[in-house]
């Protein structure tokens, strides 16, 4: 027992926690840095959102871990928190506020990897007069294959963008044909092919006849986003024949139409989309400048909230710091288009939101308590002294 | 020593602070320009006095408030303003275009010196060069840029901003403006009663006449700088006009707004050198505006004051008094040195609050809105958690470190504040009082801490190293009021923090995004989780404490420029390059104090002469 005994006292000692805390200090001064050459959002994810920070030689040479990433640090000190709150707890006025702060921090770290692991954000546009009943994620794609005019209306079928880099094929019992992967790009860049470029052209039908494709490096600015493109054959379930190969990108906002034993399909390749039980439609997007200048004052989008399963229908001003909350999403104004005709709404589901909000509260209140508890003693004990 | 000195230096600064309250005399036989430098104008989204636009544009165009004319006479702000509005080929003439760069210098075919103060009349055969080579500068990206593009960008913006200035009050070359919008007017009501008898056509002459001066005034419209005609009683700041759109809508002589009148009354007075009708012009508009916007001139007047008094001059020179008085009182005469520079910093911390206090009253936000206003609110609490310290421990020690730290927060304030107005608008996500008011005071106050903290860990590895004024005692007191102030300092970082990220779940959807900001906020929460648990697991002692308050500088000083200059993010307001050598400099500085702290103990003169025992047993640190 005393090996567990041994453990027990490293898990929860205070070196461990020191450690930790420089481990943090580190990670989040280098992932600064680093944020200028690789942006925003990657290094969140190789840095921060991750168990290790992974190097290797060549860019895509084995890779070996060589620093604690952000989930790491954070679930050891997690684990060492938890452990010295047992292991140290006394119920003292002395250590009330201490306790209150380490509780808090608890809930937080515990909050903040739920929020890491189950919130999804996503965007929805809204032209003025449009309606949407969904949201759409432009940093993850999916294949929409939809039967066109189908007994009760287009029906859908999707593939997540993700399983496209698989490769292999793709089936369903709801079409009556294959799609063999014959090329997959996770950033691209289309041209159109003309005789003077000389390029073989993307795919033997659909838009992709007359356009040439380029695989690119991943992005890493922060307002650019990768362009996701994949090239499919279409081999029908009856025969087996080939059809022929179509490209479908992230870049070509149209569907493309094909006809398979009679019936009529479409393929599109879009920012994947989460379907709401209720509606928003814009109907007035304002943008507001203080007089004299181009210096924006104010955004704000008026729509309509139509839930047809609670009978609700009203009209919400959505604008800065005033978001909309309703089902559990968070509408927030983000931006607009070019031309003021429209606006970007942010749409979150957090479910472990309220866990931050609880730990921010019994933090505040132990630094609170522990800050005057202090004050009070350090203001006894000073003494005038001579001058030195 | 004695006991009335210290009043008696208290009464000299307090002398010296009144002399700015006077208003200047006007020269005789020349302008009196004090009531033409209070007149409210609208400038980028806010009503501000002629004085200040004048002082804010010379700012921008050669980096100064005042102007040095060739013969090396000093020029008044509003004094160059008044020439630039309504006497145009003489402001010509004046030497305002800072350039610094040899290459622009080399362009223009003028010797190579340090600097030179162009004039537009010398500028003005290069305006197309300049124009073509700042548009290619303006296409590339602000971090590509060479440091000739940069200044041949800034000398293309001075040009375009001091053209715009011209325009602003009518169009630059008008020579009787009165007389000229008088019979524009007139000819406006003779066409319109023309027509409406609707039998016969309007004189041609007079069609022309409009014609002609319909475009003039849309042009002076489109290039106006300021607006400078108010709207009648009652109206909004979102109503204020140029000339040029306030004339465009005149229907006769009588509708000629009372700004548009009183300006050209002004300027003909001006340009014919009749002091006495300007005067008049001035006044008389002053009180029209003064009955019908008591508001706006009233902040506006006293803005003028304000401007004049230069608070934040005032305080950093006297913040280096109280500083230097108080290094003198562990020299000579500890009490009477330590009670002036204590009663000095007391006074300067007035001083500082009137500043910042008068600018929350006119731009009506709370306190830190802007880089320029948290460095002046950075000061303003390190200084007033200095004057607790002093107050409990009575050892001169607050009362340096509060004057230093304030001197030099409010030296960084007036270099952030050299790129125009610092009272600007608000972006739109930071149209928030609320925020503004919590998040945004506290987290510059934990900046305040942090600095604090560090300055007193300086004072402390200077005091041991450098001399023998360290005793055990000295020790013990510091090391109380940095463990304190860290404690203070984590507090306020940790909750503002909290409070921020409540802020972006607010209104960007989430709660914590690895912005860059976010990260040096994040950064001084965990810098000083590291120094209270280290300290409390025992694993530093005095020295070590000491060392990593200085360190928490470096950082502070990072989370507050370093991540701005990274330019990436949400937050990043601006890419500071002038100041990247600066902050190096500064983290370099800290870099070299903490290996001072790390000499061993037989190197400290203190540790030498208040013998080994005694600051070892003070927790100075394992022995070397």
């Amino acid at each position: 027992m005393t090996a567990l005994n041994r453990l027990l006292g490293i898990v929860s000692s205070l070196r461990l926690t020191v450690f930790c805390l420089a481990a943090a200090f580190v990670l989040v001064f280098v992932g600064t840095l680093a944020q200028v050459n690789h942006g925003l959002y990657y290094i969140q994810e190789q840095y921060f959102q991750s168990w290790f920070i992974k190097w290797s030689l060549t860019p895509d040479g084995f890779k070996i871990p060589i620093f604690p990433g952000g989930h790491l640090i954070g679930a050891v000190l997690l684990v060492n928190l938890i452990a010295a709150h047992i292991r140290r707890f006394s119920w003292t006025w002395r250590k009330l506020g201490i306790q209150l702060i380490h509780l808090g921090l608890i809930i937080m770290l515990a909050g903040g990897l739920a929020t890491d692991l189950f919130s999804v954000s996503s965007y929805m546009r809204l032209k003025e007069g449009e309606t949407k009943n969904y949201s759409e994620d432009s940093d993850r794609m999916e294949l929409a294959v939809t039967e066109l005019n189908a007994q009760d209306g287009d029906q859908v079928t999707t593939v997540p963008g993700a399983r496209l880099a698989d490769g292999g094929t793709l089936t369903h019992e709801s079409l009556p044909f294959k799609m063999v992967i014959k090329g997959f790009f996770r950033n691209s860049d289309l041209k159109m092919v003309t005789q003077e470029s000389g390029n073989a052209a993307a795919s033997s039908n659909g838009a992709g006849a007359r356009i040439s494709i380029k695989s690119m490096p991943r992005a890493t600015k922060t307002d650019d986003h990768d362009v996701m493109s994949a090239v499919l054959e279409i081999l029908p379930n009856k025969d087996g024949k080939s059809l022929g190969t179509w490209l479908v990108s992230a870049a070509m906002a149209a569907p493309q139409d094909l006809e398979v034993d009679g019936r009529r399909w479409s393929l599109q390749l879009r920012a994947a989309r989460y379907y709401k039980p209720y509606s928003l439609s814009l109907i007035d997007f304002t943008h507001e400048t203080y007089p004299g200048t181009q210096t924006p004052k104010d955004f704000s989008s008026k729509v309509t909230l139509t839930d047809p399963t609670h009978n609700e229908t009203r009209q919400v001003k959505i604008y800065m710091n005033h978001p909309l909350r309703y089902q559990g999403d968070t509408y927030y104004q983000s931006g607009f288009e070019p031309d003021n005709s429209g606006t970007v709404l942010q749409v979150v589901r957090n479910p472990g939101g309220h866990a931050t909000y609880v730990a921010c509260a019994v933090m505040t209140l132990g630094l609170l308590f522990q800050f005057i508890y202090h004050l009070t003693r350090f203001a006894r004990r000073a003494q005038p002294v001579t001058a030195p | 020593m004695n006991r009335s000195i210290p009043y008696l230096v208290l009464l000299i600064a307090g002398l010296w602070l009144g002399s700015s309250w006077v208003s200047p005399k006007p020269k005789p036989n020349d302008f009196d320009l004090a009531t033409f430098s209070r007149l409210p104008v609208l400038v980028g989204g806010r009503i501000k006095p002629l004085d200040t636009v004048a002082r804010n544009s010379l700012l921008i165009l050669r980096g100064k408030q005042t102007l040095r004319l060739t013969n090396g006479d000093k020029m008044e702000a509003s004094r160059w303003l008044a020439d630039v509005l309504f006497n145009a080929p003489v402001a010509d003439t004046y030497p305002v275009f800072a350039i610094a760069n040899q290459e622009v210098l080399g362009m223009f075919g003028w010797p190579q010196a340090d600097k030179k103060y162009g004039t537009y009349a010398e500028l003005q055969p290069y305006l197309q060069k300049i124009d073509e080579e700042g548009k290619l500068a303006a296409d590339t990206d602000t971090k590509q840029r060479s440091p000739f593009q940069s200044a041949i960008y800034n000398l293309r913006n001075s040009l375009v901003l001091y053209q715009r200035l011209k325009e602003s009050v009518h169009p630059e070359d008008a020579t009787n403006f009165t007389a000229e919008i008088n019979t524009y007017a007139a000819a406006v009501a003779a066409c319109a009663s023309v027509i409406k008898q609707g039998n016969a056509q309007p004189d041609k002459d007079q069609i022309a006449l409009l014609k002609t001066s319909l475009a003039r005034y849309e042009s002076q419209a489109q290039g106006s700088y300021m607006l400078t005609v108010a709207p009648p009683k009652g109206g909004k700041p979102g109503d204020w006009l140029a000339t040029g759109t306030a004339l465009i809508r005149v229907d006769s002589p009588a509708s000629i707004p009372p700004s548009v009148t009183a300006f050209a009354a002004m300027s003909d007075a001006f340009r014919a050198g009749k002091h006495e009708a300007f005067a008049q012009a001035a006044a008389a508009y002053a009180e029209t505006l003064d009955r019908a916007h008591p508001d706006w001139t009233g902040r506006s007047t006293y803005e003028l004051r304000f401007n004049r008094m230069e608070p934040f001059y005032q305080s950093m020179v006297l913040y280096v008094g109280a500083f230097l008085l108080a290094c003198g009182s562990w020299l000579v005469c500890p009490k009477g040195l330590r009670k002036t520079a204590f009663l000095l910093l007391l006074l300067t911390f007035a001083v500082h609050s009137f500043g910042m206090f008068s600018r929350m009253y006119l731009q009506g936000r709370p306190p830190v809105t802007n880089l320029y206003s948290s460095a002046i609110f950075v000061g303003w609490g390190a200084v007033l958690v200095a004057i607790v310290l002093e107050r409990m421990f009575r050892d001169g020690i607050g009362t340096a470190c509060g004057g230093m730290v304030g001197f030099v927060t409010l030296v960084i304030a007036h270099h952030l504040g050299s790129s125009g107005d610092t009272l600007e608008m608000m972006q739109a996500v930071l149209d928030s009082n609320f925020w503004l008011a919590t998040h945004v005071v506290i987290i510059t106050a934990g900046y305040s801490a942090m600095f604090l903290a560090g300055m007193l860990a300086v004072v402390y590895v200077l005091l041991g190293v450098c001399t023998p004024l360290l005793t055990k005692d000295t020790a013990q007191t510091l090391t109380r009021m940095v463990y304190g102030v860290v404690c203070f300092a984590t507090l306020f970082s940790f909750v503002g923090t909290v409070l921020g990220g409540i802020w972006a779940d607010q209104s960007w959807g989430r709660f914590w995004g690895w912005d860059p900001k976010e990260n040096g906020a994040l950064l001084i929460v965990l810098w000083c989780g590291l120094i209270l648990h280290a300290r409390w697991g025992g694993f530093i002692r005095q020295r070590g404490l000491m060392a990593m308050a200085i360190g928490g500088n470096a950082i502070t000083a990072f989370s507050w420029f370093g991540v701005n200059m990274l330019g990436v993010g949400l937050h990043s307001y601006g890419f500071m390059d002038k100041a990247f050598p600066w902050l190096v400099g500064f983290v370099i500085i800290q870099g070299g104090l903490i290996l001072l702290s790390r000499l061993p103990a037989s190197k400290w003169a203190s540790f030498r002469a208040a013998g080994r025992r005694d600051l070892t047993a003070a927790g100075f640190g394992p022995p070397a």
